[in-house]
Parts: C-alpha cells; structure tokens; sequence
C-alpha cells in the first residue's frame, strides 16, 4: 500500500501546476461520475458541501497560512449571498458574472475587514471578526426594504438551460433536474478555487504569508511589508467566502438572515480545523463531514430505535466528539494522517529505486528525512 | 570622535508602560567599524537596538542614518533604507528552505539579479550554507542558524547592521568564527557595525568602540581598547 502511493507520487509531473492541474482533472471525473450515480437528495447534499467547501478553503489559507483567525466568515458569505440575490434578481445579469461581482463585493468588504484585522493578533482578532459575524445580519433586518428583512431575500436561481439537460441525457441517459444543474455550478467552482488557491499557496505569496505566521518579527526585519499581506490574505480568503455566498444564494434561493449566524462561521472553522489547519484537501474533507456526518448519524440513531428528536440531537454530539478526539489523536487533522500515509517510505527496494531528485525542491522536509537515496 | 558617523543615535527615550527603558540614549556608530554595545541584563541593550530598527516606539530623540533622519520610521522603511538588524533568538523560518529564508525581503520583489549577486556573496561568506541552500531550515544547527539570519540581513544590502546576541548560546568557536566574517564585512566592505553583547570580553575583542549602558543610560563610550582597560567599568558592569 505504502509502496503504491511512493510510486504515484513519483509519477505526478514536477511542477506545481501541472501536479495541482492534473490532480483537479482527476477530480472532476471523480465529481461527475458522483453526481451521476447518486440521487437529486445527494446531488442537493453535496451542492451543500460545494459551497461550504468554497468558504472552507479560503479560511485555511487565511487562518492556517497566515494565522489569522476569523469568526467572520459566515457574515461575509451573507455578503455575497445577498449580492448574487441582487444582481440575479434584476433578471439581466448572467447568473456566471454574478457570482464574479458577489466575489469581488465581498473582497472589498474583505478590504476593510482585513484592514483592521491586520491590526490585531489572536483573541482581539477573534473579537472583532465576531462583531462582524453578529453585525452584517442586523444590517439586512435593519434595511428590510432592501434586503427583505428578517424573512430574507427570494433569489431568482437561474434554471438549468436545454443544453445541459441534453447533454447529460446524451453521456449518461439522466434526467437533468436544478438540484444536479445546482451541483455542477457549485462543484465546477469549488474545483477553480482549489486549483487558484493550490497554485497560490505553493507560490512566493504562500511562502511568505507562512513566514509572517511563523515568526513576524523576522520577517519585518527582512523587509517583508506585513500590514499589505496580511490585507492580502484576508482579501483573497474574503472573496473566496462571497463566492461561497453567491453559490449557497443558488443552491438555497433564499438569502435570510438566520442562514448566516455565527454558528456558520465556527462551523467553517471547525470544518477547516478537522480537516487539518491549512491543507486545501483538508478543507474539503472537513466541508464533506460537516454536510454527511450529522445525516448519517440521525439514520443510525433511528435504526438504534431512538424516536426521531433524540436522533436528531444525537449529531452534534457526534460532531463534538469526532471534534474533540481529532484533536486529541491528530492534532494534524485528517490531512495531517493522509499526507503521514503520502510521504512514508516504502519498507523494501528502496535501494533499487532511482534517485527522485525533482522532488527534493518541492518538500525537502519530508522528502530529505525519509529517503536515504534521494540525495545526489 | 571624528568624522561623520554612520548611524547616530541622539538622547533616546523609550519606556514600557511606566517602566524606562532608554532614558536619553545617546550613541554613534562610526562608518567601517564595530561599535559594541555592552551591559548587564536589562540595561536597555535590546531596546535601543529595537527602537532603532522601529520595533519599539519611541518616545523623544532621533535616529540618523547619515544625513537621513529615520526616527519613527516603520519596520520596513528602516530596513529598506540600510539598517538591517539580526534579531536575537536567531528568527528563522524552519519550513522554508534556506535560500528562501535569505530571499525573505525580497521573495515578492522584482530585484532578481541584484540579489542573486548578493546570495552568492553570502555564500561566499557562509559556505556551510550554500551546501544546504535547498534543504529545509528546520535542519540547520544553531550556529548555521545564527549565520542564517546574518546572511538574511546582509541580503538587504545594508550600511548598518546591528547583531543583538549573535554569541548567545553558541560554542566559542562558532562565535569566533563569526565574529571572523562580521571583521572581514567591516574591513573589506566598509560595512558599519553596532554589535548588543553581554558578552563584554569577547565582544570587545573584535570591537573598534564600545558604549556600555546601566539602567537605560549610557554610563561610558570610549575606544574598545579604553574600555578593555578600565578596571572600575569592568567590575562594575562588565563581569570581567
């Protein structure tokens, strides 16, 4: 098994971008064959985790990149949920430059909100990112006439067009329904920002946002210009959560205040957290047990004989504990143990096996400790 | 004291809360030589090397860099202006691979090839750590650490350096060794040097002045080997 994966890992290409490139190939095939084998309740559910994901993945770049925290994240996916209702309401805008306006909405706002925030360390930042989680939803009850007060915002989602029905009943003979049409949008964007944040974190910004998180104090010696990166990270990790918003604004149709709570954003950071603080994969993974795992523990609840309220409540209890023991066991998270499985040396013949060399400048770390040949 | 100094450092005031840390501080790092700055614990070394790269506020006085007054100035306008300070408690990024620690200034800049002259110049100086340019920092030893974060600052192509503790904790050979390079910077490259120690002796060794500071004031400045030879200030501050 250990040996297999040191083989893949030999044979992915050995830039970055072709590595992240074919690793979203492979799971495009992987989403479409799972949104054609599973039914309009899955395809919903896992519309669910797309966004959920999108917000995910720019948090940990925000939080375990740069190590800022932000409890804020719920209320800036409000931002751009309620931005895309408003553009798709006007009935002119196409629902694609919609969700590229709620995005660069939310990334001002993310201007703003990073500008104080570049300010504040630890639980100041936690304080002041919590206002905004409390505050944006007060806002959209305050203008009610605009943002449709505490009932919300209906939002005219676009519905799927002929061709898309015609083509998935030409490769896989289904019907196209809005929940899959939803699933797509939602998975085709969540697999951009994966492959935009991969690139970023490996680039020369991810290198030096992990510097600043690691030792500031270094880093402004060197000339490192802080204030702006921090900005940076807070920016890019904003638009990522209001593009999140414009797909929930799809998926949802309805952009209300009690969507946006400050339970979303601690869930969005539990999500990340179990995941394993900064790993892309690890926001996905995090996003796919927040949607699948309180479902699934309410199913089994139910078949144990409980009545159907003590199962209910049976899921955040699970969620707790999977929280709690995570942390306890693998304060990695689940990446942490998947890339621990990635990165281990084959038992036997590594002796036989040619130097890998192109990977030395990628992860010296791992790579330099654990293969004794692999230095020339 | 003649000519123009380098770096100046006039009546400096700096506290922490109610407590006062620099109480008037005045100093100059002539041009081309190692200025030591000796003192017990807690007499202000640290701070007055930290008000002077902008990491502490100050509250009265001026910093000069030559003719250009840099009091107040943030972080990093100090160090793109040529003051370049090595921390103490060496500062390096353990995931990044060493080159990318000496690039930190300027992994996001446009100057390539001016740094690229200047990474082999540091190489030159430190050859332990062209060997592992491409390995991760978290491998280095303390003393290749500490050269680390010489080279980092050296990577600015500063006129003024300032060391705070580079000795600390390391073998006597090692600081030797780089109290070596710190020399050939200075009589070589005309580099200007203000060197924190509390380790007078060795420090004073390799210095061509010495301040020494007590509770935030400066109680003398002299040549190093005056103040080597000053039996009363060495007992009395200097531990030796």
């Amino acid at each position: 098994m250990v040996s297999l994966v040191a083989g893949v890992r030999r044979r992915l290409p050995a830039s970055t971008l072709g590595r992240n490139l074919l690793l979203v190939l492979a799971a495009l095939v992987v989403v479409v064959l799972l949104l054609e084998l599973t039914d309009p309740f899955r395809n919903s559910q896992l519309a669910t985790m797309s966004y959920y994901a999108i917000a995910a993945a720019g948090l940990t770049v925000l939080t375990g990149l740069n190590g800022q925290i932000s409890l804020g994240h719920g209320a800036l996916m409000a931002v751009g949920a309620y931005a895309m209702g408003l553009l798709l309401n006007t009935g002119v805008v196409p629902f694609p430059l919609a969700m590229l306006a709620a995005a660069a909405v939310t990334a001002v706002v993310g201007v703003v909100v990073g500008a104080a925030a570049a300010r504040l360390h630890g639980p100041y930042l936690a304080g002041a990112t919590l206002a905004l989680a409390i505050g944006v939803p007060g806002l959209a009850i305050h203008f009610d006439g605009v943002f449709g007060g505490e009932q919300g915002l209906q939002i005219s989602s676009p519905r799927p067009p002929d061709w898309f029905a015609d083509v998935i009943y030409f490769l896989f003979a289904n019907e196209a329904g809005s929940a899959k049409y939803f699933a797509y949008i939602g998975w085709l964007t969540l697999l951009a920002v994966l492959l935009l944040l991969s690139n970023l974190v490996a680039s020369r910004y991810g290198r030096v946002w992990r510097a600043i998180r690691d030792d500031e104090v270094a880093a402004e010696l060197a000339g490192v210009p802080l204030g702006r990166l921090r900005v940076l990270a807070f920016v890019v990790s904003a638009a990522c959560a209001g593009l999140a918003g414009a797909v929930l604004g799809i998926v949802v149709r309805l952009a209300a205040p009690s969507g946006f709570t400050i339970v979303l954003s601690l869930s969005l950071l539990t999500a990340v957290v179990v995941g394993g603080l900064g790993s892309l994969g690890g926001a996905l993974l995090g996003s796919a047990l927040l949607v699948f795992l309180p479902p699934a523990v309410t199913g089994l609840g139910m078949q144990a004989g409980l009545t159907g309220v003590q199962a209910a409540q049976l899921a955040p209890l699970a969620y707790g504990v999977v929280l709690v023991t995570v942390m306890l066991l693998a304060p990695g998270g689940a990446m942490g143990i998947a890339r621990a499985l990635w990165h281990a040396r084959p038992r036997r013949r590594f002796a036989q096996q040619p130097a890998n060399t192109h990977r030395m400048d990628e992860e010296p770390s791992t790579t330099d400790a654990t293969e004794p040949g692999g230095r020339t | 004291m003649t000519e123009t100094a380098a770096l100046e450092v006039r009546d400096l005031t700096a506290s922490y809360g109610p407590v006062t840390a620099l109480d008037g501080v005045t100093i100059r790092a002539e041009r081309g030589r190692i200025t030591a700055v000796l003192g017990a614990n807690g007499a202000g070394k640290t701070t007055l090397l930290r008000s002077v790269s902008g990491l502490v506020p100050t509250s009265s006085g001026q910093v000069l860099l030559g003719d250009r007054e840099l009091t107040r100035a943030s972080a990093e306008t100090i160090a793109r202006a040529g003051i370049a300070q090595v921390p103490e408690g060496r500062g390096v990024i353990t995931e990044l691979t060493v080159e990318e620690n000496l690039r930190l200034g300027d992994l996001l800049g446009t100057a390539r090839r001016r740094q690229r002259h200047r990474l082999e110049q540091v190489y030159a100086l430190f050859p332990v750590l062209a060997e592992r340019r491409r390995r991760d920092a978290h491998s280095l030893s303390g003393g290749e650490r500490q050269m680390l974060v010489i080279g980092r600052a050296l990577l600015c192509a500063p006129e003024v350096l300032l060391l705070d503790e580079p000795s600390l904790g390391l073998a006597p050979q090692i600081v030797a060794q780089i109290f070596g390079v710190l020399r050939e910077l200075v009589d070589h490259d005309g580099m200007t040097v203000l060197l924190v120690e509390q380790n007078a002796r060795s420090a004073l060794s390799i210095a061509d002045a010495g301040f020494v500071l007590n509770l935030g004031r400066v109680v003398a400045g002299d040549s190093a080997a005056v103040l080597a030879a000053d039996d009363d200030l060495r007992h009395a501050y200097l531990g030796f």
